[in-house]
């Protein structure tokens, strides 16, 4: 009787095997004829292949230069990707407003910078190098905060409805948190009613307008060692992002794969309700990836605001648009997906930049996410029923 | 039992969104994000309350006051202010037969951090339902004039409007296919600027980046109306006086940061860099990507970069030397009464106004003039008034409209950033 199940009849071997090649030639065939397509109608949007060629031809050292930034860029992009992923792994509910936990996280760190500020006489400000580790500390604890927070007030009463609803809560605390930003940057008004609030300043004098972060990291060619004016740049700032990314992925993997909280938490994603026989604490265990993805989006936020210098309340949107790319294009709800993606966005727009087009650029990094759907619709490292990491 | 604490949030909500709809002007916010915002923003400020016995005739503004442009839009209300503050008798003119009304309309919202095609569209609505409304004065950004002009065109009878700051080329003059036909469907022409267009700023800008030594280029645009028409005759004009450009970009405002594209920019080894477009463009981070990738060479731009808010998004050590062309004429060579206007200002409000508060002035004068001649409530009429403005003796010099509505003004100033601030490095004459 068990039996029977297992010797269900399938067809003889030879037609399965037809069946499977004819699809890889269709794949195939499918594959060619949009290359041509692209090929024929991608020159206006920048895809002109003899002056690519030649552009290479003429400047080579573009190629690793465009490497260089597009890796440390991915890594920004990776880190807040994270966010995305753990979020949705836990609970399936991509969370809008890690975006803008990610700028108030970058608005915590500037603030938390202005007390180490020095301002030099041609008005560039600076501060010293161990402010800058100093300041990941407070960035990363009010993210953290602020991201258990939102679960607690917008998204815990809504774990049991339909997943639309809480998404709209998502957009919600997305625009409210957005403006809160636009309103942190009013603070920049207080020195003019008090001297007390002079550090302030560095909130600049407008609401709206993006604020400058103080140069940390100088701005040599670490490369000049090897010969002066070597023609690729990697200055101090790339290597920082490169190595803050790293440790924190590799951080988060370890958590996640040699812990007993983090045991808990793949459980969780695995299965809620037989974690929850299991006894583990699901809010607990919920509370706790939104304080890791929290803590996450703090430390990008002041890792972009070393690295481009500014920081302005619309900045979550371009880069938590870019970065929930990337969690989908590793496949969402898996770690070192989402890493990966945010590598290839990174790199992907880099060199569109410099071969194809800058107009272009946004069109092209989503045309590689939708022919990935296409072809891979759990994502690059994804799997049936999204298995974490 | 439920907790009283959710009731007492409930309420306070409920409580602050009613205050806040009761304080909200009729501003209609296009993005939920922009309420806040607009809220604070779309300020109603009457120059002159109508007195009883008069009637009122309104003049709208509709310039940017949310986002880092407002810092420059709020000199340019203050001045039309002061404009209707002097010229006027309290507001009242034609011996108190008429009031004037002032009220200032914000096109910018919040979420943009710019002007909004939408919020600009209600602004124009706004004003053409108004039967009061006689003078439209605005835009700052090309982009919503192309908006606004065909609105109070169409109306009947079509509302004049008169700008203090649009130097697209294609709004009064022949630039892109059926421009500019296709602002003015009814035919007849109801858009006037007191300012150069970006035909003589374009071709000029040109001429002084061959004057400064430079040989090689590369043109950037923020893809907007402005800053694009001002970088296609740039490129023209280099073309043809024999300056190299090395390559033409157009960037993505929202982009967070440019290095791919400061790469791209290095490689090709200019000796300058001209950007068509507006600050709120994220021109300040472009600028930082640029001399963070080590590029040397001079930063080129025009009005559109030319405010505080450039200065501070770029950081003032990154911004120095950096130089851009504006319509006009240099301070020290300006008229009497415009030189009366800065130290009228300065008395009044404090401090410098940006580089468009003069403009604003004058658009109000022109106004109020045509206003004052007319006498008469009625929109053709006053229309038909501002475009028969000869040889206003105004705060900008003695000059005239076209029959395109152009200002027969051409002179062009070049400023430059030292210390932190921009400072006029002269008047630009070049053939």
């Amino acid at each position: 009787m068990q039996d029977s199940a297992l010797n269900a009849p399938s067809k003889p071997p030879s037609t399965a095997t037809k069946l499977e090649s004819r699809r890889k030639m269709g794949r195939a065939l499918l594959v060619v004829c949009i290359a041509y397509l692209a090929l024929l109608i991608g020159q206006p949007a920048g895809l002109d292949v003899p002056r690519i060629a030649t552009d290479i031809a003429n400047n080579p050292s573009a190629i690793p230069q465009q490497l260089v930034t597009g890796i440390a860029n991915g890594a920004i992009i990776a880190i807040i990707a994270l966010g995305y992923t753990l979020v949705y792994g836990i609970i399936e509910l991509v969370n809008f407003a890690h975006s803008s936990v990610f700028m108030l996280g970058s608005f915590t760190s500037l603030l938390a910078l202005s007390f180490f500020i020095n301002k030099s006489s041609n008005g560039a400000i600076s501060a010293p190098f161990w402010a800058a580790l100093v300041c990941f500390i407070p960035a990363m604890i009010v993210c953290a905060l602020l991201n258990a927070g939102i679960e607690k007030v917008a998204y815990r009463r809504l774990r049991d409805a339909p997943k639309l609803i809480v998404l709209i809560s998502a957009i919600g605390m997305d625009f409210i948190l957005q403006n809160v930003g636009l309103q942190l940057g009013a603070l920049g008004k207080l020195p003019q009613v008090s001297p007390i609030f002079n550090q302030l300043s560095v909130m600049g004098s407008n609401n709206a307008s993006p604020k400058s972060f103080p140069q940390i990291f100088s701005n040599n060619n670490l490369l000049d060692a090897i010969y002066p004016n070597f023609p690729v740049r990697v200055t101090v700032a790339d290597v920082m992002v490169v190595t803050v990314a790293i440790v924190l992925m590799v951080a988060l993997r370890w958590f996640v794969q040699n812990t007993r909280a983090g045991k808990a938490m793949r459980a969780t994603a695995q299965n809620r309700n037989a974690a929850m026989i299991m006894g583990i604490n699901i809010d607990s265990i919920i509370t706790l990836t939104f304080l890791i993805g929290g803590a996450l989006a703090g430390a990008a936020g002041m890792m972009f605001g070393l690295y481009n210098g500014t920081a302005v309340f619309t900045m979550g949107f371009t880069a938590g648009l870019r970065a929930f790319t990337a969690a989908v294009l590793g496949g969402i709800g898996n770690i070192t997906g989402a890493a990966l993606g945010g590598i290839i966005i990174g790199i992907v727009a880099a060199f569109s930049d410099q071969y194809l087009s800058v107009r272009w650029t946004n069109a092209w990094v989503f045309l590689i996410l939708v022919l990935v759907m296409v072809f891979r619709p759990t994502g690059l490292l994804g799997q049936e029923g999204g298995e974490k990491a | 039992m439920k907790s009283p604490f959710k009731y007492v949030l409930l309420s306070a909500t409920v409580a602050a969104l009613l205050s806040a709809c009761a304080t909200a002007p009729a501003a209609a916010p296009a993005a939920p994000a922009a309420t806040a915002a607009g809220a604070a923003a779309a300020t109603e400020v009457p120059a002159a309350a109508p007195a009883a016995g008069g009637e009122v005739i309104r003049f709208y503004s509709s310039l940017p006051l949310t986002g880092s442009s407002a810092a420059q839009s709020i000199t340019l209300v203050n001045a039309i202010k002061m404009a209707i503050e002097q010229q006027t008798d309290a507001g009242k003119v034609c011996e108190g037969k008429f009031t004037i009304d002032y009220q200032s309309l914000d096109d910018a919202t919040a979420s943009a951090g710019q002007w909004d095609a939408s919020q600009e569209q209600a602004n124009a609505n706004k004003a053409v339902a108004d039967p009061d409304a006689m003078v439209y004065i605005g835009t700052f950004n090309s982009g919503a004039a192309k908006v606004s002009i065909p609105i109070l065109n169409q109306a009947t009878p079509p509302l004049v409007m008169i700008s203090p700051a649009n130097t697209n080329v294609g709004l009064t003059k022949p630039f892109d296919a059926g421009e500019p036909e296709k602002y003015y469907p009814s035919g007849k022409r109801n858009y006037v600027r007191v300012v150069t267009a970006d035909d003589v700023q374009g071709s000029i800008a040109a001429k002084w980046a061959q004057s400064l030594g430079i040989k090689k280029i590369y043109i950037l645009d923020d893809t907007q109306v402005y800053g694009k028409g001002l970088a296609d005759v740039f490129e023209k004009t280099a073309k043809e006086i024999g300056l190299e450009v090395a390559g033409r970009d157009g960037i993505d405002g929202k982009a967070s940061d440019y290095k791919a594209l400061a790469t791209k920019i290095k490689g090709t080894g200019p000796d300058a860099i001209y950007f068509g477009g507006i600050t709120q463009a994220n021109a300040g981070q472009l600028l930082k990507d640029i001399r963070a990738a080590g590029i040397t060479g001079k930063f080129i731009g025009a009005d559109g970069i030319l405010d505080k808010a450039f200065i501070e998004a770029a950081g003032s050590d990154v911004a120095e030397g950096v130089i851009a062309t504006l319509g006009g004429t240099p301070k020290g060579d300006l008229p009497e009464k415009g030189k009366k206007f800065y130290t009228d200002y300065a008395a009044k409000f404090g401090g410098e106004p940006e580089a468009y508060a003069i403009y604003g002035y004058e658009s109000a004068s022109v106004a109020i003039k045509a206003v004052s001649t007319v006498c008469k409530k009625d929109r053709q009429a006053i229309l038909d008034a501002v475009f028969a403005t000869k040889d206003f003796e105004g705060v900008l010099g003695t000059w005239s409209f076209d029959e395109r509505g152009d200002t027969s003004l051409s002179g062009m100033v070049g400023n430059e950033v030292k210390g932190g601030a921009w400072t006029e490095t002269g008047a630009l004459t070049f053939k």
